[in-house]
C-alpha cells in the first residue's frame, strides 16, 4: 500500500525526524503515521507547519512510502538512506561497535 | 514607514509617488527614474527637493549629470539576498561623488545594516510595528558594534586593518 | 604561515560572537529559517541529508600541528570522531548541533581558524597550489597573495550578497596544481619580458552543470594591482551576473554569454576608475605578509641521502610508496611528501581524530610544522628532509596512513554523495570504494601509472568529474541510481573537459565500465604513455567499443 509520511530534522541538532502518532516526533521510521489520503497528508503537515513555527523542527515535507506489515519503506533510494543513516562511512565501524 | 537614519528612528517626509500621479501637493516626493528621464520641464525646474528611486539593474553614471538635483536618492532590495544595489551605492559615493541621502529599500534585515552602513548608505526603512521598529534599532546599534576592524576600504571612514597596521608602523618609527 | 595579529583576531572572534548571536535569534524565533538560512551558509552551516554540516576554512589549504590538533578536537568533541577534507581545501564535519556551532566556532578561533564565506554567495575560501613554498617550479609562494586575498575578501561589504558563490584560485607554478581553469578566478603568478613578477588572469570558468575552461582575460596583471583588479572583475559581475535563474547565475555564464574579449573590455574599464586607488596595499603592508611565507630554516644538504637510499634499496613498501608519495622539493636534500587518505576501502578524504594527531606530530617532529590539504582530498607535509622520510612513513602507515597511491587509479577524488549530500543524486563514495577494492593490488596499479579518476553524486560537479581523466557522474533513473562515464578531462594547465562516453552504468556494473576502459587503455597504450595521452591520441572510440559492443 502507498502513503505518505512526514519528515523533518530537529532544529537545535539536525536529526532526523518522523511526525509519529499523536504529533510526536520519533527518530525511528517506523513510528512514522502514514497518511493514506489527501486530507490526512494536510493534517499532518498542519502539525509539522506548527512545530516549524514553534521552532522543535525545521525543513518539514511530505514523502511517499509504501507500508508493508504495518512498517512505512520510503519508495526513494534519498529518503532510505536518510532514514537508514549513511551505507558507508569513517566512524560506522565504531558505530556499530558501540 | 520609519526609516533609521544616523542611528535614530525618524518619520519618514519622502513618499513614493507613482508615475500617473500628480506631484503638485507633495512637499519631498520620490520619483521613478522613468519619471525623471521622460520628465516634463516642470520636474526639472521643480524647485523643492526631489528624491530618486533607481532601479538595482541602473547603471549609476546614466544619472551622473543629474546627481545634484536630488536630496534622496532610494536603492531597491527587492529581496535581500540580491546584492546589487551596494555595487550602485559605492559607485554613487566613490565615483559619481553623491553626497546625498542614500537610502536602502525594499526587503532590508538587520544583518545587512553593517554591509549598507559601509557602501555608503545612510538610511534604511524599516517594516512592521512599533515593536519590530524598536527591534530593528536596536539591531542598528548591535550591527554597526558588531564588527570593528574592516578589513577592506569602502565607502565609509572606517580605516581597514590594512591603514590601521600602516599607523602602526609609523607610531613605531616615530617613538 | 601567517599568523594572525591583533587585527585578524578581533574580526574571527568579533564573527564567533556575531553568529552566536544569529543562532540565538534563531532559537527564539525571531530569526526564521528562510532568514536565518543565508545567515548560517555565510558561516559555512548547511543543513545537510542526515544533520547539520559545518565547513571549517582551512585558507590556501595550509595549517600548522596546533591546528591539525584542534581539527582533531572537534571532531572528538562535537562530532563523531572524523573529519572529511574536500576539495577546496578544507574540512567538512558531518554531524555537528547547531545549538554548539558558536561553541566549536570559539575553539577555531583559538587557533586563529574560523569558518568565515565557506559557503553562500560570496567569496569564498581562496585556494591554492598545495606544493607552495615547496615547489622547484615555482615563480613566488601563491600564498602571500592568496593571504591578501583572504583578507580583502573577509566581510566584504559589497561582495557578500553576489549572483552565486565565487571561488578563486592561486598558483605561482606553470604546472597547475590548483585547477585554475575551473575557477570564477584563477590567478597565475609569472614572469613577464622584464622580469616583473604578476599574474595570468583567467575567469569564468567552472564545473557543474555548465562546465567552462576560462579564458585568460589579462596576460599579465602587476602585483601591485591585484586588488583593485579584483575588485573590478567582482563588481562587473555583482552588477551584471544574472540572478533570475540559478543555474546560469556563475561568472561563467556572463562571461560567455558577453564574450571574453567584452567581458575584459567591461573589467579594465572599471579597473580603470579603481586602480591607484585605496585598495593598493603599502609596500611594508604586502612585505609584513610576505615575511610569514619565507622559507623555512632549510639545512644545506646534499641532493642523495645515504640512509634514505639504503632504506629504498632494503625496503620494497618503502621503495615503492616513494615512487608515488614523494615529489621534488626546490631544496636539496629535502622532499615533498603527500599522505594518502584514500586507503582501500575507506572513504575518500575522511580522516579519523586520531589519524589528524598522527599527521600534526609528524608534522611537528620532521615537517617544519607545516601541513597542507590538497585539492584532490590528500594531506601534504611540504617540507621533509630526505633522511626523516623513513621514520615518516612509518609513522604513517602506523596511523593508517601509508596508501602508496598517490596519482594512481585508486587516488579518487570523491564528493560525499548520496551517503550524505542534501542535493545528491546517486552515491559516490561506495562507488569509490569498490573501484579501489577492484584494483587493490598495487603492482596493477603502478603499472597502469598515472591515472586520475574523479566522481560527483550530482551535476554540481563537487568531485570534480569533468576534468577527471576518467570522469564519474551519479544520475537518478527513476528511482535508480546510475553513472555516466567521461574521459579525458584534465584540471591541469592542459585543462579539458571530459566527452562523455555512452549510455550510463547501473550501480553494479559501474566498477567493471571502469575496469574494461583500463584494460583498453592498457592494450593500445604506447611505451610510457600514460591513459590521459593515449586517450588524446586515439580518442573515444576504442573505449566506446570496449564498453558496449556486446549491447
Amino acid at each position: 500500500m502507498s502513503a505518505r509520511i512526514v519528515t523533518a530534522n530537529g532544529l537545535r541538532d539536525g536529526e532526523v525526524l518522523y511526525l509519529a502518532c499523536g504529533g510526536r516526533w520519533s527518530r525511528d521510521l517506523a513510528e512514522a503515521e502514514p497518511a493514506e489520503t489527501e486530507q490526512a497528508e494536510a493534517a499532518l503537515m498542519a502539525i509539522a507547519e506548527r512545530a516549524v513555527r514553534c521552532r522543535d523542527v525545521v525543513e518539514a515535507y511530505a514523502m511517499a512510502v509504501t507500508v508493508e506489515d504495518g512498517a512505512p519503506r520510503p519508495l526513494s533510494q534519498r529518503e532510505r538512506i536518510r532514514a537508514a543513516g549513511p551505507t558507508v562511512g569513517t566512524d560506522i565501524a565504531t558505530e556499530r561497535g558501540r | 514607514m520609519p526609516v533609521i537614519k544616523d542611528g535614530r528612528l525618524v518619520e519618514d517626509d519622502w513618499t513614493f509617488i507613482p508615475d500617473f500621479l500628480p506631484l503638485d501637493e507633495v512637499a519631498r516626493p520620490v520619483v521613478s527614474l522613468a519619471r525623471w528621464r521622460d520628465g516634463d520641464c516642470a520636474l526639472r525646474a521643480r524647485n523643492g527637493r526631489l528624491g530618486l528611486r533607481l532601479p538595482n539593474d541602473t547603471d549609476p553614471a546614466a544619472i551622473g549629470a543629474d546627481l545634484d538635483r536630488f536630496a534622496l536618492i532610494e536603492l531597491e532590495f527587492p529581496v535581500f539576498k540580491d546584492g546589487r544595489a551596494y555595487s550602485q551605492a559605492r559607485l554613487l559615493r566613490e565615483r559619481h561623488g553623491y553626497r546625498g541621502e542614500l537610502r536602502a529599500v525594499g526587503e532590508v534585515v538587520r544583518d545587512q545594516y553593517f554591509f549598507l552602513e559601509r557602501c555608503g548608505f545612510d538610511s534604511v526603512s524599516v517594516a512592521g510595528d512599533k515593536a519590530d521598529q524598536g527591534r530593528a534599532l536596536e539591531g542598528w546599534y548591535e550591527a554597526m558594534a558588531e564588527i570593528s576592524v574592516p578589513m577592506q576600504p569602502a565607502a565609509d571612514q572606517r580605516p581597514p586593518a590594512s591603514s590601521l597596521r600602516e599607523r602602526r608602523r609609523a607610531a613605531a618609527v616615530a617613538s | 604561515m601567517y599568523r594572525y595579529d591583533e587585527f585578524d583576531s578581533t574580526l574571527v572572534n568579533e564573527r564567533v560572537v556575531q553568529f552566536r548571536g544569529q543562532v540565538a535569534r534563531r532559537l527564539s524565533g525571531e530569526l526564521d529559517e528562510d532568514h536565518f538560512k543565508p545567515l548560517r551558509l555565510m558561516n559555512g552551516l548547511y543543513l545537510q541529508l542526515h544533520a547539520y554540516m559545518l565547513r571549517v576554512a582551512i585558507p590556501y589549504g595550509t595549517l600548522d600541528s596546533l591546528q591539525m590538533r584542534r581539527l582533531a578536537r572537534i571532531a572528538r568533541v562535537y562530532d563523531r570522531g572524523y573529519g572529511h577534507f574536500t576539495t577546496r581545501q578544507n574540512i567538512q564535519y558531518n554531524w555537528p548541533k547547531l545549538a554548539e556551532v558558536p561553541d566549536l566556532l570559539a575553539e577555531l578561533a583559538e587557533v586563529e581558524m574560523h569558518a568565515i564565506q565557506t559557503s553562500g554567495n560570496c567569496i569564498r575560501n581562496v585556494t591554492a597550489d598545495h606544493f607552495a613554498g615547496a615547489a622547484a617550479d615555482e615563480v613566488e609562494d601563491p600564498r602571500i597573495h592568496a593571504e591578501i586575498i583572504r583578507q580583502w575578501s573577509t566581510l566584504h561589504p559589497e561582495f557578500s550578497f553576489l549572483p552565486r558563490k565565487f571561488k578563486i584560485a592561486v598558483t605561482g607554478a606553470a604546472r597547475d596544481r590548483a585547477a585554475i581553469k575551473v575557477h570564477d578566478i584563477g590567478l597565475q603568478l609569472r614572469r613577464d619580458a622584464a622580469g616583473e613578477v604578476g599574474f595570468r588572469v583567467i575567469v569564468g570558468g567552472g564545473q557543474g552543470r555548465t562546465p567552462m575552461i576560462g579564458p585568460t582575460i589579462r596576460e599579465f596583471l602587476p602585483k601591485a594591482d591585484l586588488l583593485s583588479y579584483l575588485e573590478a572583475i567582482l563588481r562587473v559581475y555583482n552588477r551584471l551576473g544574472r540572478r533570475d535563474n540559478l543555474f546560469k547565475a556563475r561568472i561563467k555564464i556572463l562571461v560567455a554569454s558577453v564574450g571574453a574579449d567584452i567581458f575584459a573590455a567591461m573589467v579594465e574599464e572599471e579597473w580603470r576608475a579603481l586602480r591607484g586607488g585605496s585598495l593598493d596595499l603599502p609596500a611594508e603592508e604586502v612585505a609584513r605578509i610576505a615575511a610569514y611565507f619565507a622559507p623555512p630554516p632549510f639545512e644545506n644538504l646534499p641532493a642523495q641521502d645515504t640512509g634514505f637510499e639504503a632504506m629504498r634499496f632494503e625496503d620494497r613498501d618503502f621503495a615503492r610508496w616513494c615512487r608515488t608519495n614523494l615529489h621534488v622539493h626546490k631544496q636539496p636534500g629535502y622532499a615533498i611528501l603527500s599522505i594518502s587518505l584514500k586507503p582501500v576501502g575507506g572513504v575518500p578524504g575522511d580522516a579519523t581524530a586520531e589519524q589528524m594527531e598522527a599527521v600534526a606530530d609528524l608534522a611537528e617532529r620532521y615537517g617544519q610544522d607545516e601541513i597542507r590539504v590538497s585539492h584532490e582530498q590528500n594531506l601534504v607535509l611540504p617540507h621533509v628532509r630526505l633522511r626523516d622520510v623513513h621514520a615518516v612513513w612509518q609513522g604513517l602507515v602506523a596511523a593508517g596512513l601509508g596508501a602508496a597511491n598517490i596519482g594512481l587509479v585508486s587516488d579518487m577524488i570523491s564528493c560525499p554523495g548520496l551517503d550524505y549530500c542534501n542535493l545528491a543524486n546517486a552515491r559516490s563514495i561506495p562507488v569509490a570504494q569498490r573501484i579501489a577494492t577492484r584494483f587493490a593490488d598495487l603492482d596493477r596499479q603502478h603499472d597502469i601509472g598515472e591515472l586520475k579518476l574523479k566522481i560527483s553524486g550530482c551535476i554540481n560537479a563537487c568531485g570534480h568529474h569533468h576534468v577527471g581523466h576518467i570522469g564519474i557522474l551519479g544520475v537518478d533513473k527513476k528511482g535508480r541510481e546510475f553513472y555516466q562515464i567521461t574521459l579525458g578531462g584534465s584540471a591541469g594547465e592542459d585543462a579539458s573537459l571530459g566527452d562523455i562516453v555512452g549510455p550510463a552504468f547501473s550501480y553494479d556494473d559501474v566498477v567493471d565500465a571502469v575496469e574494461s576502459l583500463v584494460e583498453t587503455y592498457l592494450d593500445l597504450r604506447e611505451e610510457g604513455e600514460l591513459f590521459l595521452d593515449a586517450y588524446r591520441r586515439v580518442g573515444l572510440a576504442p573505449f566506446k567499443e570496449a564498453l558496449y559492443a556486446g549491447h
